[in-house]
């Protein structure tokens, strides 16, 4: 029982570890049009990113072997399930991964306009199309009796799910907004914190938008956060954090604005999770058929394996991130440095 | 055509095309830790400049290994669902490991080694460098010990209908895990030493940055040598295992269609008939001449892997293997000789067999992977009961076709960016700008 859920929370963890990390990386390709205006602007923003942005998609990589290795038939189902939509998650991935490193290295403007397009629409697909998965997840998909998905690629582009993709796309923006402007001075670090501004309130608006649309579509976390006064523990941080955030921004004191959108991502992820546990996947139509941090494990072995490797490994990847963002702390440098 | 082939050609796509990152990778570290301890010990221009330009290279191939590698952590899920219910609780440990433990550290060093040459000291450097390697090989190992699981499973039991560990290490370190490891190891180690050899001939031919690419050239040589010389012995020792753990493989290698005592070693033209060495094939793989070998007629025609592409796949490797460890070879001896930097001819010989070492490897991989068919785990299910039955066939074409596109941009633009920077030099470091 203690196992299941231990790796419940870990799956969840790293959801928000990733949402976090590469939260901010995405967010910078979603504003990479709005918020640097020049070529120098665009390079000084890039290189914000540059030393970590793989780093930070590892995080996607562990979620992903996580959830293969805690709860393959999990795996197995939402994977299938969301086939295409996960095709143009990997290409979007790959697009935004090759125009990272292939932008600066040509010198014609032609070349640099195109990795630069490729750059800002491949981040903000990955966010819609990894926040339209959530939606679904949070309305629950119909499976067969061998609980394999039953619906159609486009049952999945239902309206609650697309808005749950925008709000995505939103709080993406304002995380890698709230990036921008630790990292950057000048005329580009004060655009940052414009941006900041009005990604944070269009996040609150989709947002608390969202909430009031859930009791309908996603009846069962509605009902279970009536329940229960868990969720409500996460979401008593993310409200002072939503409200300090632009006092923050408005003040100058950006760490502490990156660090309460931050907490907002973990936040809002914890509340989802805690509502959901230990259901992963509800099936609306036949309860029975869920696939829950029970009827989805491995086998207690695997698990406990599992957790060892976590709780040695783990500590040491933190460790040496830490390590890595001190190396790159302070305002993005702009004098050559790379070879 | 039927959703399981496109799924199968997609698979194959996708992850030959991935392995020719991490190929170079893997190999091009250890030669960077070897140039950063060089020079720890004695600092100079040069090994710097060998240090930017060698790393320089690593990055951009690092990058599309990245792009590249997402997508096969994805795809067992998405286009082979039963497969990972079947085998999730083995199969996924090793993934998640391989990401927890060795793809953080190697993402989160690169970045230091790319861009924090001045941020950090030459020591810290250095055991950056050192992390970034060890991260590509472990990352190897755990990968390599998963698809080991296909071939020869162990530590696992059959409980309702899936497999279900019994021993952690058992299935780690399965029958074929150590030697197959090694295997793919010494051939990124005898890639990254050809890679950085042809180069270095390259420039000598075009008498370009002649200091650097001497050192270059002697680095790589003695590292391919070393290299390719225990490749020899390993592979030779894997493919006795195999005979071993998997005969049904072995046999369609060596096109050994019946099962006999003396069995002949078939030497060129597989798999038609071909030339035959009496009692030698018993004799390299027992160590006896009259040894008993297990011929393809043992096992039900539907049990057999397909004979031609496992045969052919196989000797390719095996004689383009043999032919670059000769080439290397025989670059140490002109260097012993003194003439190793103005033997035009050696030089562009060298530079010739730069695509060649990808070649071996991903021929190397058709062998192991083909030679497992039908099986996608090895007695236990397979390949036509593994693929995702949700999926249907036009989006599984439509994903293959993406792919198809999107690998060829993607394998042009690898090309054109590390031919830039050879064109460049190890010289042209001055104008370059952070990414």
């Amino acid at each position: 029982m203690m196992l299941q859920l231990t790796w419940f929370v870990l799956v969840a963890v790293l959801v928000a570890g990733y949402a976090i990390l590469d939260g901010f990386d995405l967010g910078v390709g979603i504003l990479h049009f709005l918020v640097p205006r020049s070529e120098p602007e665009r390079r000084v923003s890039l290189a914000s990113i540059a030393p970590v942005w793989d780093g930070n998609e590892v995080w996607l990589l562990t979620a992903g072997g996580a959830l293969f290795a805690a709860f393959p038939p999990i795996y197995a189902t939402v994977f299938s399930g969301f086939y295409l939509a996960l095709m143009l998650v990997l290409l979007a991935l790959i697009v935004r991964a090759v125009s990272i490193e292939a932008r600066n290295r040509g010198v014609s403007p032609a070349w640099r306009h195109f990795f630069d397009v490729s750059f800002a629409s491949g981040s903000t697909l990955v966010a819609l199309l990894l926040g339209v998965a959530m939606g679904n997840l949070m309305r629950g998909l119909p499976l067969d009796a061998q609980g394999e998905y039953a619906g159609t690629f486009w049952a999945l582009l239902n309206p609650f799910s697309l808005f749950i993709g925008a709000t995505t796309v939103a709080m993406f923006a304002m995380q890698g907004a709230c990036w921008l402007a630790m990292k950057t001075e000048g005329e580009l670090g004060k655009r940052a914190v414009t941006a900041a501004l009005f990604a944070w309130a269009a996040y609150v608006a989709l947002y608390l938008d969202a909430t009031l649309w859930a009791p309908s579509q996603a009846h069962w976390l509605f009902l279970r956060a009536r329940q229960s006064l868990a969720p409500w523990i996460p979401a008593a941080l993310v409200v002072p954090c939503l409200v300090g955030l632009p006092i923050f921004l408005r003040r100058g004191r950006l760490r502490l604005a990156f660090i309460c959108s931050s907490i907002t991502i973990a936040g809002v992820v914890a509340i989802l999770a805690i509502a959901a546990c230990p259901i992963f996947v509800l099936c609306p139509d036949d309860v029975r058929r869920s696939l829950t941090a029970f009827n989805a494990a491995s086998s207690p072995r695997t698990l406990m394996a599992m957790l060892i490797i976590v709780l040695v490994a783990l500590p040491l990847v933190l460790g040496y991130t830490v390590f890595i963002y001190r190396v790159w702390r302070g305002k993005v440098r702009t004098e050559p440095e790379e070879y | 055509m039927s959703a399981l082939t496109l799924a199968r050609a997609q698979f194959a796509l996708t992850v030959m095309v991935h392995y020719l990152y991490p190929v170079l990778t893997m190999g091009l570290g250890v030669v960077l830790v070897i140039v950063a301890g060089l020079r720890l010990r004695r600092p100079d221009e040069v090994y710097d400049r060998m240090l930017r330009f060698w790393t320089h290279i690593f990055g951009v191939v690092f990058a599309g290994g990245v792009a590249t590698g997402v997508v096969m952590e994805f795809e067992f899920g998405t286009n082979w669902a039963s497969y990972s219910r079947f085998v999730g609780d083995i199969f996924g440990a090793p993934l998640a490991a391989e990401a927890l433990i060795a793809f953080f550290l190697e993402s989160s060093f690169l970045s230091i080694l790319l861009f924090g040459e001045r941020r950090v000291s030459r020591r810290t450097h250095f055991v950056a460098t050192v992390m970034v390697a060890l991260g590509a090989t472990l990352s190897a190992f755990w990968i390599v010990a998963a698809n080991s699981w296909q071939q020869t499973p162990a530590g696992f039991q059959i409980v309702h209908g899936r497999a279900e560990l019994t021993d952690f290490w058992a299935a780690v370190f399965n029958p074929s895990t150590p030697l197959r490891f090694l295997h793919a190891v010494l051939g990124s180690w005898v890639t990254a030493a050809v890679f950085v050899g042809a180069i270095s001939a390259y420039y000598l031919l075009r008498g370009q940055h002649l200091e650097f690419a001497r050192r270059s050239l002697r680095l790589a040589l003695l590292f391919g040598l070393v290299a390719v010389a225990a490749e020899v012995g390993v592979g030779d020792a894997h493919t006795r295992q195999v005979a071993r753990t998997q005969p049904e493989k072995f046999a369609a290698i060596e096109v050994l269609h019946r099962s006999q005592t003396g069995a002949p070693l078939a030497v060129v033209g597989q798999p038609l008939p071909s030339v035959l060495l009496p009692k030698l094939l018993s004799f390299m793989t027992y160590f006896d001449f009259n040894a008993r070998v297990t011929g393809l007629d043992a096992f039900a025609p539907k049990d057999r892997p397909p004979v031609t592409a496992t045969a052919m796949s196989f000797h390719a490797m095996l004689w383009l293997g043999l032919g670059l460890g000769a080439v290397l070879g025989m670059g140490v001896f002109f260097w012993w000789r003194g003439r190793l930097f103005v033997s035009r001819r050696y030089l562009r010989v060298l530079f010739y067999c730069l695509p060649i070492p990808f070649v071996v490897n991903e021929v190397g991989w058709v062998t192991a992977e083909v030679g497992r068919q039908p099986w996608s785990v090895y007695h236990l299910l397979r390949t036509e009961d593994a693929f995702s039955r949700t999926v249907p066939a036009a989006h599984v074409a439509v994903s293959l076709l993406m792919f198809v596109v999107i690998y060829i941009g993607l394998l042009g633009l690898t090309i054109h960016l590390v031919r830039k920077k050879v064109r460049q030099g190890p010289g042209g470091d001055a104008a370059q700008v952070p990414s």
